[in-house]
């Protein structure tokens, strides 16, 4: 009891002490390339935390969610080029587009488990790459460039001075995704499908709609992945069919989530925070060598991820927190004392012992 | 049509595998790549005509497979799905980009071989290449067939694909099964791949293009199902050329794709697949 308390207690702590680090961190640290992978890092959480929705809580695991991701950047895009409206209301209407367009997907997909979704996931990824490639009032397979606003206004969702415009609406949209999926973590959505991952058949006996959940999922999921779609085009200022419809953009939706641990709401930030910037500072250094170098090293650590970590990191911090909380049992119950004494006692010898190990 | 038999063989290694072991292998397209490279090298480098280093290739990707087995493919049989899924994503990529820095992103063709020129076969022009890869790619998936049908190790092989525990107990030695089944799977793509590189260009991501395919055959075939896959690999060639021919070319892959998910809907567990 006192030590789970207390983990709380240090939980809340670590957040606070994490939030002040990353709202300062532009101020701290100036130089473009760090800014620049942070903006990433916080991207791909974005990402993670989105797949998380349906790959992690309900465990589908989708290998499509670029779809969602590509959607978003086009529909934002599409509208601001050819209408001229503003991309923060294109956001919506990309969400809205993802939102109908993973729900058409997800309803008859549903139905598949297992590896079958998996590769249903990846044929309804290629027919939407296939589709845009060829769409050519879309852009077609050269993509589409963004128009140029200067003004560094947050309204026009382009900054080329200083990147801090673009950190702190990521930020923002990380903080909006982590609540969503505290939320859902804490909300009966959340136990109803953890239900269904961990025993379907059980979980419809007990009268869960299976399908109604799993499509919730799918579609917070996309209406998520569809804004940090958005938020790419206005970043990077290029789209095209072959960046934000790649089955590669999918998969790596899947590992930050994965590397992190699958489920859990610090798995997918923890999981972009090693990835990302192993993936940028192996591509820096190694890009100029030669040509596809960094991802050799990429794809080998993935390898080896897999095979020795395969519960992700959050895995191994659980068995960390497994130990020292079996440990503080253990001398919670060496303290033999009366039981209405131990829970003060306990608790202030806790405190001593972990300062001093 | 013809270019279906391919599909098939690529299709039934895939399935091989999945049906032994429950694993997808996503590398499987950079397998491909890799015995056509090999075939390419014995080509430049001994003058080998890839006609003959078909059973080289062969035995290579053999080797290699059981290997990638042992290496990799062994420490994960246990693991959760996903940890299955990304150790054969990690080699995907590990594999593409090895090959970028090995050999550079340029297309690579082989120029002359035994077989090139065409034939004309009932007043249509074929390419003698892809005749023979097409031949050679359905001799090689019948072999197979008939290894996995009639031999003691094939049967074993099924047995250990049946029931892992089950055919433990009744003394194959599975922990063989499973080498053998990567050996053989990655043997299939050998052959595929010095066939294709007798016409097809040769790059770091040939793989893609034949093997996201041949997933939907796998799936369309029945996950597991060595005839299933065979069949559904000869549709999708058909689907491929006759969608090429009556609708526009470029949409090909797509109505592959629709296909596949119009039969999953409707049968979930494939064509031939069991539940």
């Amino acid at each position: 009891m006192t030590s789970s308390m207390k983990t709380n207690r240090l939980n809340w702590l670590i957040l606070i002490i994490l939030a002040a680090f990353l709202l300062a961190f532009p101020r701290l640290f100036t130089q473009p390339f760090l800014q620049r992978t942070m903006i990433l890092i916080l991207l791909w959480s974005v990402l993670g935390l989105a797949w998380n929705m349906i790959g992690g809580y309900a465990g589908q695991v989708s290998l499509g969610h670029a779809i969602f991701f590509g959607l978003g950047a086009y529909t934002s895009t599409l509208i601001l080029t050819k209408w001229d409206i503003s991309p923060w209301i294109g956001m919506f209407g990309g969400v809205v587009v993802a939102v109908v367009v993973s729900a058409i997907i997800g309803w008859p997909s549903f139905r598949l488990a297992g590896h079958y979704f998996a590769i249903a996931t990846i044929a309804a990824g290629e027919i939407f790459a296939v589709m845009f490639r060829n769409w050519r009032w879309a852009g077609g397979a050269v993509g589409v460039y963004l128009p140029i606003i200067r003004g560094e206004r947050i309204a026009n969702f382009q900054f080329h001075e200083a990147k801090y415009g673009y950190y702190y609406i990521i930020l923002a949209m990380l903080a909006i995704t982590m609540l969503a999926t505290y939320l859902i973590e804490r909300s009966r959505i959340g136990y109803y499908l953890k239900a269904i991952r961990e025993d379907p058949d059980a979980a419809r006996s007990l009268g869960i709609n299976i399908t109604r959940y799993k499509l919730y999922a799918i579609m917070l999921s996309a209406a998520f992945t569809a804004i940090a779609g958005t938020f790419y085009a206005q970043f990077v200022l290029y789209i095209s069919p072959n960046t934000v419809f790649a089955l590669l953009f999918s998969i790596q939706m899947c590992l930050v989530a994965v590397l992190g641990g699958t489920g859990t709401l610090a798995g997918p930030i923890i999981g972009a925070a090693i990835l990302i910037p192993m993936a940028e500072y192996t591509r820096v250094y190694l890009a100029g060598r030669a040509g596809g170098l960094h991802l050799v090293v990429y794809g080998l650590l993935i390898m080896l991820i897999s095979i020795y970590q395969p519960g992700g990191l959050m895995g191994l911090v659980r068995q960390w927190q497994q130990r020292w909380s079996t440990r503080a049992q253990r001398r919670d119950a060496a303290v033999a004392v009366p039981a209405h004494h131990r829970l003060e006692r306990s608790e202030g010898s806790g405190d001593v012992t972990d300062g001093a190990s | 049509m013809l270019i279906g038999f391919v599909f098939a063989l690529i299709s039934v290694g895939l399935t091989l595998i999945f049906g032994v072991m429950d694993i997808v292998n996503f590398a499987h397209g950079e397998h491909l790549m890799l015995a056509m490279y090999f075939t390419y090298w014995m080509y430049t480098l001994w003058g080998v005509d890839p006609v003959f280093s078909i059973p080289v290739v062969a035995a290579l990707l053999f080797i290699l497979g059981t290997i990638t087995y042992r290496l990799v493919i062994k420490h994960v049989l246990d693991a959760p799905m996903l940890a299955q899924i990304f150790v054969t994503f990690g080699m995907m990529v590990f594999l593409r980009n090895l090959a970028q820095v090995v050999w550079s992103e340029d297309y690579r063709r082989i120029g002359d071989t035994l077989i090139s020129g065409r034939l004309e076969l009932f007043g249509i022009f074929i390419g003698t290449p892809q005749l023979v890869t097409s031949i050679g790619a359905a001799i090689t998936t019948g072999l197979l067939y008939w290894f996995i049908k009639n031999t003691r190790t094939g049967w074993a092989l099924e047995a250990t694909a049946e029931n892992k525990e089950v055919a433990g107990l009744m003394g194959i030695d599975t922990e063989r099964m499973f080498a053998l089944a990567w050996g053989l799977a990655l043997a299939c793509v050998g052959v595929a791949g010095a066939l294709l590189a007798t016409f097809n260009p040769i790059f770091p991501e040939v793989g893609a293009v034949f093997v996201l395919v041949a997933y939907v055959a796998v799936a369309l075939g029945g996950f597991g199902s060595v005839t299933g896959a065979f069949i559904a690999g000869i549709v999708i060639g058909l689907v491929q050329v006759m969608g090429g021919f009556l609708w526009e070319p470029r949409f090909k892959t797509m109505l592959v794709y629709g296909i596949y998910l119009g039969v999953v809907f409707i049968r979930p567990q494939g064509l031939f697949g069991r539940r």
